[in-house]
């Protein structure tokens, strides 16, 4: 059983902000370690997305209902407004159609949760800065010849890019290695977490 | 697998059980398929694992493939094969006998105790044969739903079925939501694609090209041998993977060279050969005949499958497998994406085997796993778990 205090800072940061008794749908669900705390805890109507079978059985024995299936295209038979939330947290870097799977999810869900790691991080840019070498970090952790991640951004490329789309960013929450970030995210955070509407 | 000889029975055994019979449509009334056709009396042949408890919320309902009978587990007196899903139903197991009381009824049209083409007609003192009415999914699930009005069971905890048992799940949950808690349709599908049709056909050709099949009015002579055992060739290969079948014949020789004749050289033929004669000795060839065209008809594509208005509540499991190509996963995944418009509580897990079709039989812990908790869960609600289980 995962208690708060066990969370993650961005399971926690999202876990905070999903009301009781949402419609949530989790893409890339894992092991169901966010969708549980907030089944258990808030009520939520939950639905997960795995494409790891494994991570569905664990899911399978927490009570949770997921598809098996890839986030790119498991979205469209969703009617509109399906959800309250879809969180595309920690996958989206893994996506190959990033704007149409954005796209889906402002359709299927009234917001979208994206969470993501920050690739302008100080750390990262020393790293090639200085020493020359592809950033490997916290929140990226994978050498270049193994890692899961198909999309390097920056908060401040997620930022152009909603203001390109025309998606309204509601909330927003940078993340430290312990805690939330007040300044300058795009140097200091980790991690970033927007809330997202298209209107 | 039913071929397990002497298999001593432990704890994780039902043990011996019998078959018993349920009988409705008598006195008058009668019992009105889906074509438009009336019959009376109707018998079911069906058998009981595990007790119901006081207020009727632990029963499911285990649903047979083409072949299959009431025998679901356990042993028969003074028999050495186990039931059909023995692997999955007992104590401790997937189906949990200590939890659940398990029922499994032989289908309407089949010919293991339940009436079909090969009952006894009362008007003319013979087998009904080709005067058997033609039956559909959903005349096996009405019949069905007459065993469980008799054992006063309002709302099901479950129904699950692999192949032609999962289409009667998803009969169940298109005709019936309102009396069932949850589903689990394992390797099957909506409908059945020209190619599942295209080998009923030959597996119907092949008894029906028999002369000792005579229009269907073979009983008194024995069964079209040669015709039904071929058919179920047909059906064999098509419930093994190419791997499965790599891995379990090769190219090995029944002996070590060739006969340079007709005779059974390959292990695979020689399997396929003691297959098909045995299912001549336990299943009708025209309750076969029968049933493939059931399968065929079956079909709750599109709108059809959850009719606009209707509301289900039931959780559903949909289980596929990696290497079945006679039910491939597509036909799962339009099954799950049927849900998914309709907003109804899904699981879906592609499982990965080497077995092909046959998987669901065989096939045990990960599905044994994903049934277990799924069927926990939906029985004792979602925050049991990590709290302490009372029971």
């Amino acid at each position: 059983m995962v208690k708060a205090t066990e969370m993650s800072l961005d399971h926690k940061v999202i876990y905070s902000i999903i009301e009781k008794g949402s419609r949530v749908l989790d893409l890339g669900c894992g092991k169901g370690e966010l969708l549980y705390p907030l089944v258990r805890d808030k009520l939520i109507r939950a639905q997960g997305i795995e494409l790891d079978d494994k991570a569905i059985q664990e899911c399978v024995k927490k009570g949770l209902s997921v598809f098996h299936d890839d986030i790119e295209s498991s979205l469209n038979e969703f009617p509109d407004n399906s959800f309250d939330y879809v969180i595309l947290n920690q996958s989206m870097q893994q996506v190959k159609k990033v704007g149409d799977v954005i796209h889906e999810s402002l359709r299927i869900g009234r917001k979208v949760i994206v969470g993501f790691p920050n690739f302008a991080y100080f750390r990262s840019r020393f790293m090639l800065f200085f020493r020359g070498k592809s950033p490997v970090t916290r929140s990226l952790p994978y050498l270049w010849f193994d890692t899961p991640n198909v999309r390097f951004l920056s908060v401040t490329d997620f930022k152009n890019f909603c203001k390109e789309k025309n998606i309204r960013i509601v909330e927003a929450h940078y993340l430290g290695e312990k805690k939330e970030i007040r300044f300058f995210p795009n140097l200091l955070a980790l991690n970033a977490i927007f809330v997202l509407t298209s209107h | 697998m039913k071929v397990i000889k002497n298999k001593i029975i432990d704890s994780t055994s039902v043990g011996v059980v019998e078959t018993k019979s349920f009988t409705f449509a008598e006195d008058g009334e009668k019992f009105k398929f889906e074509k438009g056709d009336t019959l009376g009396p109707i018998a079911l042949a069906y058998e009981t694992y595990g007790s119901l408890n006081r207020d009727k919320s632990n029963a499911i309902l285990i649903l047979h493939a083409l072949s299959g009978d009431a025998h679901a587990a356990g042993v028969h007196a003074g028999q050495d094969d186990t039931g059909w899903w023995d692997e999955m139903i007992g104590p401790g197991k997937a189906f949990d006998t200590n939890e659940y009381f398990i029922i499994c009824s032989n289908v309407i049209g089949g010919c293991k105790g339940s009436t079909g083409p090969s009952s006894i007609n009362p008007k003319t003192g013979k087998p009904y044969a080709l005067k058997f009415p033609f039956i559909t999914m959903a005349d096996m699930v009405n019949a069905q739903c007459r065993l469980i009005d008799h054992f006063g069971i309002e709302k099901l905890l479950c129904v699950a079925g692999g192949s032609m048992g999962g289409m009667q799940a998803l009969q169940w949950l298109s005709a019936y939501p309102e009396r069932i808690k949850s589903a689990i349709p394992i390797a099957t599908a909506l409908k059945h694609s020209p190619q599942q049709i295209a080998f009923n056909e030959v597996i119907r050709q092949s008894i029906m090209a028999d002369p000792a099949w005579r229009d269907g009015n073979y009983y008194e002579h024995g069964q079209p041998e040669k015709g039904l055992s071929v058919a179920r060739m047909i059906g064999h290969i098509t419930f093994m993977s190419d791997q499965s079948m790599e891995e379990k014949f090769s190219r090995r020789l029944k002996n070590d060279k060739f006969s340079f004749g007709f005779d059974a050289d390959f292990e695979v033929e020689g399997y396929l050969r003691y297959r098909g004669t045995n299912f001549v000795k336990r299943f009708d060839a025209n309750s076969y005949l029968y049933i493939t065209k059931a399968m065929d008809y079956f079909d709750l594509s599109g709108d059809k499958f959850i009719p606009n208005g209707k509301d289900v509540h039931a959780r559903i499991l949909v289980i596929s497998f990696k290497t079945d190509w006679l039910y491939p996963s597509y036909q799962s995944q339009e099954i799950v994406r049927l849900l998914k418009r309709r907003h109804v509580d899904t699981t879906y897990c592609e499982l990965t085997s080497t077995y092909g079709h046959d998987a669901f039989l065989i096939e045990v812990p990960e599905q044994t796993a994903l049934i277990k908790h799924f069927l926990d869960k939906t029985f004792n609600g979602y925050l049991v778990a990590g709290h302490g289980k009372s029971n």
